[in-house]
């Protein structure tokens, strides 16, 4: 056996029994169910290793029983060094208590010797920002001020092993950046991370290899990359024949009572120059939205968008469709949104389609993916531009250079236009 | 961290299922003391935060307590006792709260600390042990009022009033041996939550706090005599206050049922604490 191995994992498996305990003391038709079935893996120490997956999935178990929270029905795990883990921030803390207090006890509560804590007290005080409230009780913060410090005293553990479960997704932005930050210095001092988030960036910027949950078993185990887009592509149902069925779409919101009542989209597709349904195309094409939807009850001031996002969630843009007046009445429907100049480049894309009238009828965060294949006028670009410098291309020219000898602002009348390419 | 503090931490930790008796984990307590340190200091902080009278409550207890049963037993009930009735009860009274406060709070540690067993590893005794240790304090405020009361009344504490800590001792690991059980039994059955103060009134009445062990009819006398606590309050009383007689056999009773219910607690807590997670 590798010591050069952080965790090893043979076998692992919960299983955990369902119905009320107290009431059926005698255990008969109780229903079973794996949370986590026959995981094996191996973590190199300082790897940092993302873990992704539905909610469901397992990854909190799979944590829960890597930190000793709870033990597992089979299979083992060996774990070298010492291991800090961070399910959820502000474990412990005491609302009666004074942040100071609760800095000790939370430190404590997560392994920390009370003289490590008493060295970093004060750089753990000025991460979170709360200097001047540090004497006042936890009760009396902002809820902002309350996860600051509780995320603080985390990011201050020096484990061998952090294991961290989606706590990030706490605190405003710009402080989730710094624990974004934060978590990027800790993987990069050679410390071995286990992470599990909803947030496909943060996962892909922050670890190198990747775990794929999925109904309690490993579906993937490898590059972040590859595993994070398998698992991406795998959230969709999509059809090989390019016409994607929209009523069993598992990422359908369902906000408050009102949504997939009196509107409901049924399919979605893209369709190329000659209505032909595809997956993906080239940067010039236009994005013709095809999309059907079911209207059971009738339905005034109806309106429809289409959002285009990146695969990561990041919304680019929307296009409206405009507020229908009129009644439109129970039926089938379908209709085309184009977008004529595609300002893709290229990479993969997400679509998210909404229907309102006046509240929200349907709302399909991700009816469909497709991708966007670098055509003649990206493959020169991209040598210059990559897709980290941002995924949408304006049309824009450049001035050919000349002296400035010119006040500001004012182009000599000799400037000529000259057309550029992208971006 | 140093290169050096990292191999010397290079322990394996191997988890695999449970099976049999796997050790009651006195090495991760001591390991996590500091944590046992700092629960217990947040039980005495957070206990009368934001109340008007704070520490005094931990005074007020028996002390009221001890007013009611002089009205009602001394005067009314006409029991005697060798010494004043107000020092006799009080005496005991504070003694008694600890124990019961300790059995109180132990009970409901652990359903009390959910989220924190759901949410981060640690040894779980810890929160069963600091009320208990906490409790210590609450015991010690009281027991200076009750030696202003022995002050009051001129009674000065007899040789053997260093035996008290024994005593008090005693008490807190009989109230620690019930803890563990309790706790572990609420966390799948939160009856004990109701059950618990109610048997515990039963008790304070079944146990010579308020009267002395010689008003207790002879027909009560074997059932009296195989009562813990018995042995317990009466060896304190003893103790403090020269009054009454430490029967070796109450006493034996007392000391033998707290080492059963600490060594047999500790074990079945340290079955049932695998599951904690899952059931709580």
């Amino acid at each position: 056996m590798s010591s050069d191995l952080a965790i090893e994992a043979q076998g692992l498996g919960k299983r955990y029994v369902l119905g009320e305990r107290g009431r059926t003391p005698l255990r008969r038709n109780r229903e079973e169910i794996w949370a986590l079935r026959d995981a094996t893996f191996r973590v190199e120490r300082g790897r940092a290793v993302g873990v992704v997956g539905h909610n469901g999935a397992g990854k909190t178990t799979l944590l829960k029983i890597l930190s000793r929270i709870t033990v597992p029905t089979t299979g083992e795990a060996r774990i070298r060094g010492s291991v800090g883990s961070l399910l959820e921030v502000g474990t412990g803390f005491h609302p009666e208590l004074s942040g100071r207090d609760n800095v000790y006890l939370n430190g404590a509560m997560l392994g920390m010797r009370r003289r490590e804590i008493k060295a970093k007290f004060d750089e753990i005080v000025a991460f979170a920002e709360v200097e001047r409230f540090i004497d006042t009780p936890v009760k009396r913060y902002s809820s902002g001020m309350y996860v600051r410090l509780a995320f603080a005293v985390a990011a201050h553990l020096e484990p061998d092993i952090l294991i961290v479960d989606e706590v990030l997704a706490v605190g405003d932005a710009s402080f989730q950046r710094k624990c974004l930050g934060k978590m990027g210095e800790v993987s990069s001092e050679g410390r071995t991370v286990l992470f599990v988030s909803h947030n496909m960036a943060a996962i892909r910027s922050l670890t190198s290899k990747a775990l794929w949950l999925d109904h309690g078993r490993i579906a993937a185990d490898g590059t972040t990359a590859d595993v994070v887009s398998e698992y991406l592509a795998s959230t969709i149902d999509q059809e090989v024949s390019g016409v994607v069925d929209l009523s069993e779409n598992a990422s359908r919101q369902t906000v408050g009572k009102f949504t997939a009542q009196r509107v409901r989209f049924t399919s979605v597709s893209l369709l190329d120059a000659d209505d032909r349904p595809v997956l993906a195309f080239g940067e010039e094409t236009p994005l013709r939205v095809d999309m059907r939807f079911d209207v059971r009850t009738p339905v005034r001031f109806l309106e429809l968008y289409v959002r285009v996002k990146t695969i990561d969630g990041q919304r680019l843009f929307t296009s409206f469709g405009g507020q229908l007046e009129s009644t439109v009445e129970p039926g089938r429907y379908r209709t085309l949104c184009e977008i004529p100049e595609n300002p893709l480049r290229p990479g993969r894309y997400a679509i998210e389609l909404v229907a309102r009238a006046a509240d929200p009828e349907d709302i399909v965060p991700t009816a469909l993916t497709f991708a966007v294949e670098a055509g003649h006028l990206e493959e020169e670009n991209l040598r210059y531009v990559t897709r980290a410098d941002g995924v949408i291309r304006v049309p824009s020219s450049w001035s050919a250079l000349e002296p400035d000898d010119a006040p500001t602002g004012t182009l000599g009348d000799a400037a000529r236009r000259v057309p550029a390419r992208g971006s | 961290m140093s290169a050096a503090a990292t191999t010397e931490k290079q322990q394996t930790l191997v988890i695999r299922p449970p099976s049999g008796f796997s050790g009651i984990g006195l090495g991760d307590l001591w390991r996590f003391r500091e944590l046992l340190l700092f629960l217990t200091w947040r039980d005495i902080k957070v206990r009368y935060k934001q109340t008007l009278l704070g520490a005094a409550w931990a005074v007020l207890q028996p002390f009221l307590t001890m007013i009611v049963f002089t009205v009602v037993i001394n005067h009314i009930g006409r029991v005697h006792t060798p010494i004043p009735y107000p020092l006799f009860a009080l005496s005991t009274l504070a003694l008694w709260y600890y124990f019961s406060n300790g059995v109180n709070l132990t009970s409901a540690s652990l359903v009390g600390s959910a989220p924190l067993i759901t949410k981060v590893y640690f040894p779980r005794v810890s929160v069963v042990l600091s009320p208990i240790l906490a409790g210590l304090v609450d015991f010690c405020l009281a027991f200076l009022l009750v030696a202003g009361a022995m002050a009051y009344y001129g009674f000065g504490p007899p040789l053997q009033a260093l035996l008290v800590p024994l005593f008090v001792v005693l008490a807190g690991f009989m109230a620690l041996g019930l803890g563990l059980v309790l706790s572990a039994l609420n966390v799948s059955y939160r009856d004990i939550r109701y059950a618990v103060p109610f048997v515990l009134q039963l008790w304070l009445w079944a146990t010579p706090v308020a009267y002395p062990g010689s008003a207790v009819p002879a027909r009560f006398q074997l059932l009296y005599k195989l009562n813990p606590m018995t042995g317990v309050v009466e060896g304190y009383r003893w103790a403090l206050l020269g009054s009454g007689h430490v029967h070796a056999l109450n006493l034996g009773v007392s000391i033998g049922t707290a080492l059963v219910l600490l060594v047999g607690g500790a074990l079945y807590f340290a079955r049932a604490e695998r599951a904690f997670a899952d059931v709580i």
